[in-house]
């Protein structure tokens, strides 16, 4: 349904995109993971028809945006990074603007969406009475009054509280459930493992890895990490815990362990005992996307 | 069109959502024209300008000063006191009176003598405050021929003149303006330069809401629907023109019903300069939102141009008492036409063809800035 080969796009000496390829089919939920800055708005803006590429092309349902006025814009959907919304107008006032735009005037169309992201009852109330949380909603709201067949959600959770985000999510899980493309740009790695079938994680620009969660995990060489609460301050047998595990770092009093194996844990305890290692309190943690982008960046995603 | 006409929609019910809008549009120019029409129209009027006070001081008084004294005092345009020589200094110095008339010694006697070439002439002094030199130049003038109408009385008192010599014609003014008989009304030029004035500033926002749209993610969904850009631009245009020509309607209408205003020319000349400006002003606002990068940048600078704008075309002051350079330099400015034009129309009652050139201006104009504004649109802009 969506199609997007090699696309470039550079601002002066700044390569903002660079050879970017994503592909998704109906009903596929896709995930553009990265750091602010690192090339996702261009991305969706080069897949909305927004910004020409300076190379590469999109395509939706095997068409191209070709010009302004392009039905294959129809077919899309675009919910922005900001709260694109007129706070001077009602809910449905918003609705009845953007849905003229692409020639939707039925009400029965707008009552469908204020359904689906729960605003019906706060309709004739204008957006800037409403809280982000709501804004946010009928931000969404806003881009599928035309039923479009691919959505570009560009940060749609930015700012809003956990019970509007999971709202949202529930909405958009909703959206694929039927049928719906959706693209999904975030740098809140904990929303694209639940939401998306398929991740590409984004910095300076570049794709620089695209898998299911599973197979981003792997890109991690540990299958668990164990960190350690010592009892008192200072640990001598670092070193030789370095030649045990397949990573092991020390701060303060808090000792961070990789595992290939979790059953090797006992043992390892044991050892740690033994060598001077008296501890309070251990914790295990799983891999996460967070761990995949140090991995692969060597920085961690929210401080890149 | 649906979504031409959504535009267009929205656009007016922002505007006539927002009071201050609506004020700022409205208001406002009914406000300072009302002013601005009173203040120039006192000026003509001599029933509601206050008389020209001056002071005399006469030392030493004689027959011919007291009937100069005399005649003055019954001048309705002056308001003339006797008075001593330190008194009336101070009092122009601070600025009470504009005029004082100072008589030296011996006046009358000298004056009949040397009418005849016979002596030296006496010296009248005339102090006046700086910032009323137009009054001492009248008071002057009417000092003149009271001095000439008394002396002559004086020298020639044995003989038949008995009523001294006096100017020999009288003056008719006729102000030829409008229609004949249909007197001018300086509410007509003050309500149109206001009127400009805020559609100008109405241009202004229409420039700062578009860099708001781009700033707020609204233009991103804009431009992701299936619409030209001609859509984008014209119906923001398009709505900017019907406020402007609504201003413009507000803004007559009401000085016609309180004032008196009439468009004593072509009507349809009248209704194509409103027209052309209001296009010129759409346009404008345009201009301001593609050479402006934020909102915030680009409100200082285009207030000051419009202020240079609306000041260079006449509409605060008449730009005929600008200097002869500076009169040939505001042609370049495009307000300058509509204001010439509105005048033409309104009160100087001209015909039909005296729009034409204005009007072609103005749509010149909206042309330039229209084609620039197109061209540098940064449609890409994040």
């Amino acid at each position: 349904m969506l199609q997007a080969t090699g696309l470039k796009k550079a601002y002066g000496n700044l390569q903002a995109v660079d050879g970017v390829t994503l592909e998704a089919g109906r009903g596929q939920v896709i995930g553009l993971l990265g750091p602010n800055g690192a090339g996702k708005t261009t991305t969706i803006g080069m897949l909305a028809g927004l910004i020409a590429p300076d190379s590469g092309e999109v395509k939706i349902g095997g068409e191209r945006i070709s010009g302004d006025t392009s039905p294959v814009k129809r077919r899309l959907g675009l919910v922005p990074q900001e709260l694109a919304l007129f706070d001077e107008l009602s809910a449905m006032g918003n609705l009845e603007l953007f849905g003229a735009l692409y020639g939707v005037t039925s009400a029965k169309e707008r009552d469908r969406v204020l359904d689906l992201v729960g605003l019906r009852d706060r309709a004739r109330d204008k957006a800037g009475t409403f809280s982000g949380g709501m804004k946010r909603r009928l931000n969404l709201a806003a881009a599928l009054l035309h039923d479009p067949d691919v959505l570009l959600l560009d940060e749609p959770t930015v700012g809003v509280d956990p019970q509007s985000r999971n709202a949202i999510f529930d909405n958009l899980e909703t959206l694929k459930a039927m049928g719906k493309t959706l693209l999904y740009t975030t740098h809140y790695m904990e929303e694209a493992a639940r939401l998306c079938d398929h991740i590409s994680i984004m910095d300076h620009g570049k794709i620089i890895a695209s898998d299911n969660l599973a197979g981003l995990l792997r890109h991690v060489p540990v299958s668990s990490f164990v960190v350690v609460e010592l009892a008192e301050d200072g640990f001598a047998g670092l070193e030789a815990l370095r030649s045990m595990v397949r990573e092991a770092s020390l701060n303060q009093r808090q000792l961070r362990m990789g595992l290939q194996r979790l059953d090797t844990l006992p043992d390892l305890l044991q050892w740690l005992n033994a060598n001077g290692g008296t501890f309070s309190h251990v914790a295990t943690e799983r891999p996460t996307l967070e761990t995949v982008f140090l991995q692969l960046t060597g920085r961690s995603l929210r401080d890149a | 069109m649906i979504a031409f006409w959504a535009l267009v929609r929205k656009d007016l019910r922002i505007f006539f959502g927002d009071p201050r809008a609506v004020i700022m549009a409205f208001a406002a120019p009914i406000l300072i024209g009302s002013f601005f029409g009173y203040v120039f129209g006192s000026m003509g009027k001599p029933a509601d300008r206050g008389k020209i006070k001056v002071l005399v001081v006469d030392p030493q008084p004689g027959k011919v000063t007291r009937q100069i004294m005399e005649s003055l005092q019954k001048d309705p345009m002056l308001d003339v006191s006797a008075s001593d020589l330190g008194d009336a200094q101070s009092q122009v110095k601070k600025g009470r009176v504009p005029v004082a008339l100072l008589f030296p010694p011996g006046f009358s006697e000298a004056a009949a003598q040397a009418l005849f070439g016979g002596s030296k002439k006496p010296e009248v002094t005339v102090l006046y405050d700086p910032s009323h030199k137009l009054e001492a130049g009248m008071v002057q003038g009417l000092l003149t021929g009271q001095v000439m109408q008394s002396v002559t009385r004086q020298a020639f008192s044995q003989q038949t003149t008995a009523t001294g010599l006096s100017l020999p014609f009288e003056m008719k003014e006729k102000a030829l303006a409008a229609r004949v008989g249909v007197p001018y009304n300086s509410y007509a030029h003050s309500f149109g330069g206001m009127a400009i004035q805020f559609m100008l500033f109405m241009g202004i926002d229409v420039g700062l809401g578009m860099l708001l749209l781009r700033q707020r993610g609204l233009w991103r969904r804009f431009r992701a629907a299936p619409l030209s850009k001609g859509v984008l631009l014209g119906s923001r245009a398009f709505s900017a023109m019907l406020v402007g020509m609504l201003i413009l309607a507000v803004v007559f209408a009401f000085a016609r019903i309180v004032f008196g205003v009439k468009i004593e020319g072509s009507i349809i000349g009248f209704l194509g300069i409103c027209a052309a400006f209001s296009l010129m002003t759409a346009a404008y606002g345009m201009l301001i939102a593609a050479l402006g990068k934020t909102p915030e940048a680009a409100r200082g600078l285009a207030t000051l141009a419009t202020l240079l704008m609306v000041m260079l075309s006449g509409a605060w002051v008449p730009s005929f008492i600008f200097p002869a350079w500076m009169q040939t330099l505001t042609k370049f400015i495009p307000p300058r036409w509509a204001m010439d034009g509105l005048d033409a129309m309104v009160w100087r009652g001209l015909g039909l063809q005296e729009a034409l050139i204005p009007i072609g201006v103005l749509l010149l104009s909206t042309l330039v800035f229209g084609t620039i504004a197109v061209l540098r649109f940064r449609w890409d802009a994040e």
